[in-house]
């Protein structure tokens, strides 16, 4: 047993606080900072590859989009954040909502990214789109029995629909948007049709649902496009495929992975320049290819296995739309009992 | 029942002659306050932040809560706990019972091996557990396939599925602190009340049973509280409860004070829970720890129990760690290859690090306030206590903004008196990202881990024995170094086990505290399982469950001789 007194036991004490605390009195280092809700996998390789061709070093730190919020918002001024990136756009609204981004004024943002894609007032851009589609059992189900999201909700459907968590923000923007486009009574109507036709719990993510249609709990489902592409990679040939719905009116819901930069950011331009040049072509496809996603730049094609799944046209409401509406959509989905 | 302790202790000691104790009379009150106070402020900040926010509600949005959401998160919570509580309190007393008590095939092995679920995150075991026994899982296809259908199989993604798993994950707690409130009372205290004539199954209900209460009151305190908290898990089963109605008010509908407000209604649980503890302990009759168990022999089982003591701690072997950790390794290997790098040394040696300060520290702070609790105890310093340690039910995201907001608040204000002296060339402060925040930020989530057991362990050194050695000469630090420790020795060692085990798993706190670029296992587990890639998620997972066998491993090697260790 070491001995030590209680004056040299604090003092010990104080010198390993004191060598903790110098590396946060770092110089603030040159660079970019990111705060990012998109995962270290899909964001390290784009950096890596920036930091080889500029010699910008970018930094980040990953955690869920409401902590880094939080965070962003607690440091205010002080902030060292230079860019929030969000895996949603309802996230990237609120952030600016709350005055955490900056107007950025870039004719090449501008001209890579569609309109409905980013912020109207500039302060943030979608990078990556995701489709949340229909997924459908090849083997109970046949592709003309299916049209909208909203005939989902139809009777003949009874027991045969499984869905995702609402707490899962892609619901949540499906919700906003739908809401967005038939208004709240009648969204709610088809919402609570979606709720009785579900043939077992909701699932706590995609792949689980798609796996319990291939099995035949149930016989269609919502989910996202790059789940299914995960899914069909690993277990090739299983019994589920893709619809697009609503070809005729809207499209198919979309929503976007994008950044901003920080409203207090000290290296706006070095931000600004990292965003667009994550918009140009050729981290486009990286960008989106590492998960397969959609380009946001139209002018890139997304993958081979995506393209794959076929040509399909989107819904181009605003998808700013899917933030402002979301705190509507998330109570009206408790209302209908999805849970 | 320790303040009554205390004054009988005053008053049968001569005080007068402890020089340490006099002359402390008017100083050391103060400054032991101020001790507990500074220890417990990193809880007490974020648990003032919610009641602040519960008591002024913000009206329209309290409406909805209560409508819709309040009836489910309270039945199904309730529900949740008291299931948990039930369930893995039954399993870790009879598992600590079996091998602490008894002798049957395979007792060695089952003593470390039942520990080892401590170490697989809850959250992990959860959705192995769905992915196996769900509709679509292998099990009920298999079913399917044999006999054409399986609609009789019980559905997992449900409450009960949600109590399955937490009881399997959680059983540890109480079998480790039962276990070693069985192994040192000792068998003795057994065959004592059999020689007044007691059978063995009364003998163990009146006497072994009673005597061990503390402790497995206070692992039962440590299940719910960590039930009560549980996010990761119960999003698998999809059950909603406090926790799951908090992230959707936060991320949902962008409502921190809405979160704030529902954390609140959760601390009322809490209070009900410890106040359910408290009351248990309170009536418990404490013996000497002296140990025993080497003197008197184990109950060796014979016929039917022998049989059902190895098949019982066979199957919950299997169902809590064994098949679990079986699937985590086929998905490592399938992944390994393109996962596995020389990064993950930094990962790992980040973990352990993290774990082992937070060990230390936290340990170090429960003696201090377990201290302070037995000789000084007021009804302050035992409210500021009792309070701090409530951060182990709050949910971690919670708790890491209630701490990590103050934290950057105080270091804007000190960058700000920074920039007035130095002008521009002041330099950045990052008081948050340093490491004392995330140990900070660990006390308040953890606390409770590391001082229950030391509490527990404390509370049964009586005062006759204090006494005694005072009467030998052997007073003040003496005491406690002489006496005190050796004693306290397995309750130390299961604080730290404990406490490093939880740090090795925990994730929300981690991740917003941590300094840039500090990259643990637990963080690539959520890298991993944020976009639902949970396969590739067993590599680190794996790794934390290895990490976290050290110090079971060290634990277990501790209690095979806590014999030797025990006796003053």
């Amino acid at each position: 047993m070491v001995r030590l007194g209680t004056l040299r036991a604090a003092g010990l004490g104080l010198a390993i606080a004191a060598s903790m605390l110098i590396g946060g009195c770092a110089q603030r280092p040159d660079g970019v900072l990111v705060y990012s809700a998109r995962n270290e996998q899909l964001i390290k390789p784009l950096f890596d590859l920036y930091t080889q061709e500029t010699g910008v070093p970018v930094r980040f730190v990953t955690d869920d989009a409401g902590p880094l919020i939080e965070r962003l918002g607690a440091e205010g001024a002080d902030t060292t954040a230079d860019v929030l990136m969000t895996v949603d756009a309802g996230e990237l609204w609120y952030a600016a909502e709350r005055g955490l981004l900056q107007p950025v004024d870039s004719p090449i943002l501008k001209a890579n990214i569609p309109e409905h894609f980013r912020d109207p007032g500039n302060r943030w851009f979608g990078l990556s789109v995701r489709a949340r589609t229909i997924v459908y059992s090849t083997e109970r189900v046949k592709p003309e029995d299916l049209s909208t999201y909203e005939a989902l909700a139809d009777p003949r459907w009874k027991g045969k629909v499984c869905l995702r968590t609402s707490k899962k923000v892609y619901n949540q923007s499906l919700v906003a948007m739908l809401i967005s486009e038939h208004g709240e009574q009648q969204t709610e109507t088809i919402v609570r049709g979606w709720v009785n036709n579900l043939a077992t719990n909701v699932f706590s993510n995609d792949v689980l649902l798609m796996e319990a249609i291939a099995a035949g709990q149930c016989d269609v489902g919502i989910v996202n496009t790059y789940y299914f592409g995960r899914l069909l990679r690993d277990k090739p040939g299983l019994p589920v495929k893709l619809f697009w719905p609503d070809q005729q009116g809207q499209g198919v819901h979309v929503n976007i992975s994008g950044a901003g930069v920080t409203r207090y950011s000290r290296h706006e331009a070095a931000a600004t320049k990292l965003l667009e040049w994550l918009s140009a072509p050729k981290a486009q496809a990286l960008f989106a290819g590492e998960n397969m996603e959609y380009p946001a730049n139209p002018a890139i094609k997304a993958d081979a296995a995506v393209l794959a799944w076929g040509d399909f046209k989107h819904s181009e409401k605003n998808i700013a739309q899917a933030g402002a509406l979301q705190a509507d959509a998330v109570r009206l989905m408790d209302r209908v009992g999805y849970k | 029942m320790s303040s009554i302790d205390v004054k009988g202790h005053a008053g049968s000691v001569p005080t007068r002659d402890l020089a340490t104790q006099r002359s402390g009379r008017r100083v050391r009150l103060p400054v032991s306050t101020v001790a507990v106070v500074l220890l417990c402020l990193p809880a007490l900040v974020p648990l003032a932040a919610i009641v602040v926010a519960a008591l002024s509600p913000e009206t329209e949005i309290w409406n909805h809560l209560a409508t819709y959401i309040l009836p489910e998160v309270i039945r199904n919570t309730l529900l949740l706990t008291i299931g948990v509580a039930l369930l893995a309190g039954s399993i870790g007393t009879t598992l600590a019972w079996l091998t602490a008590m008894c002798e049957f095939p395979g007792r060695r092995f089952f003593e470390w091996a039942l520990l080892l679920p401590l170490a697989i995150p809850a959250y992990v075991l959860a959705f192995v557990a769905v992915g196996f026994l769900d509709f679509s899982g292998p099990l009920q296809t298999w079913i399917r396939a044999a006999t054409g259908s399986s609609n009789w199989f019980p559905a997992i993604r449900t409450g009960g599925g949600a109590i399955f798993v937490l009881s399997l994950a959680t059983y540890p707690y109480v079998y480790l602190l039962a276990r070693s409130a069985f192994l040192t009372q000792g068998r003795r205290a057994l065959e004592a009340a059999q020689s007044l004539g007691l059978g063995r199954g009364a003998a163990t209900w009146r006497v072994a049973l009673p005597m061990a209460r503390p402790w497995i009151a206070a692992g039962i305190a440590l299940i719910c509280m960590e039930t009560l908290a549980d996010f990761g898990a119960v999003s698998v089963f999809n059950y909603n409860t406090f926790t799951t109605a908090i992230y959707r008010a936060w991320a949902g509908m962008f409502s921190v004070n809405a979160a704030l407000e529902l954390a609140g209604v959760l601390m009322v649980f809490v209070l009900i829970v410890l106040a359910v503890e408290r009351k248990s302990r309170a009536v418990a009759r404490f013996s000497s720890s002296r140990d025993t168990s080497r003197d008197a022999p184990r109950m060796s089982l014979q016929g039917a129990a022998r049989g059902f003591a190895f098949v019982g701690c066979t199957i919950i072997f299997l169902l809590a760690f064994a098949l679990p950790f079986t699937q985590l390794l086929l998905w490592m290997l399938k992944h390994m290859g393109r996962d596995l790098d020389a990064r993950y040394f930094g990962f790992a040696a980040r973990s352990l690090l993290l774990a082992a300060a937070a060990a230390i520290v936290i340990v170090a702070a429960s003696v201090l306030l377990a201290y302070v609790l037995r000789r000084k105890e007021t009804r302050f310093t035992r409210l500021v206590i009792r309070t701090a340690t409530m951060g182990y039910a709050i949910p971690g995201t919670v708790l890491a903004i209630g701490i990590l907001v103050p934290v950057i608040s105080l270091n804007n204000v000190l960058q700000g008196w920074l920039r007035d002296w130095l002008g521009n060339s002041a330099p950045t402060l990052m008081l948050h990202g340093t490491l004392v925040t995330v140990l900070a930020a660990y006390l308040a989530r953890f606390l409770a881990a590391g001082f229950s057991p030391i509490e527990s362990g404390l509370q049964r050194i009586t005062h006759n024995i204090d006494e005694a050695a005072i009467g030998l000469g052997v007073v003040g630090r003496q005491l406690v170094r002489r006496v005190h420790l050796p004693l306290l020795r397995t309750s130390l060692t299961t604080a730290a086990t404990l406490v490093f085990v939880d740090v090795m798993k925990e994730m929300p706190i981690t991740l917003i505290t941590r300094p840039v670029g500090w990259e643990t296992l637990a963080t690539r587990v959520f890298e991993m399982t944020a976009e639902g890639d949970w396969e590739r998620a067993a590599l680190p997972a794996v790794a934390i469950v290895l990490a976290g066998l050290i110090p079971v491993a060290l634990l277990t090697r501790r209690s095979s001789n806590v014999g030797s260790s025990n006796v003053a």
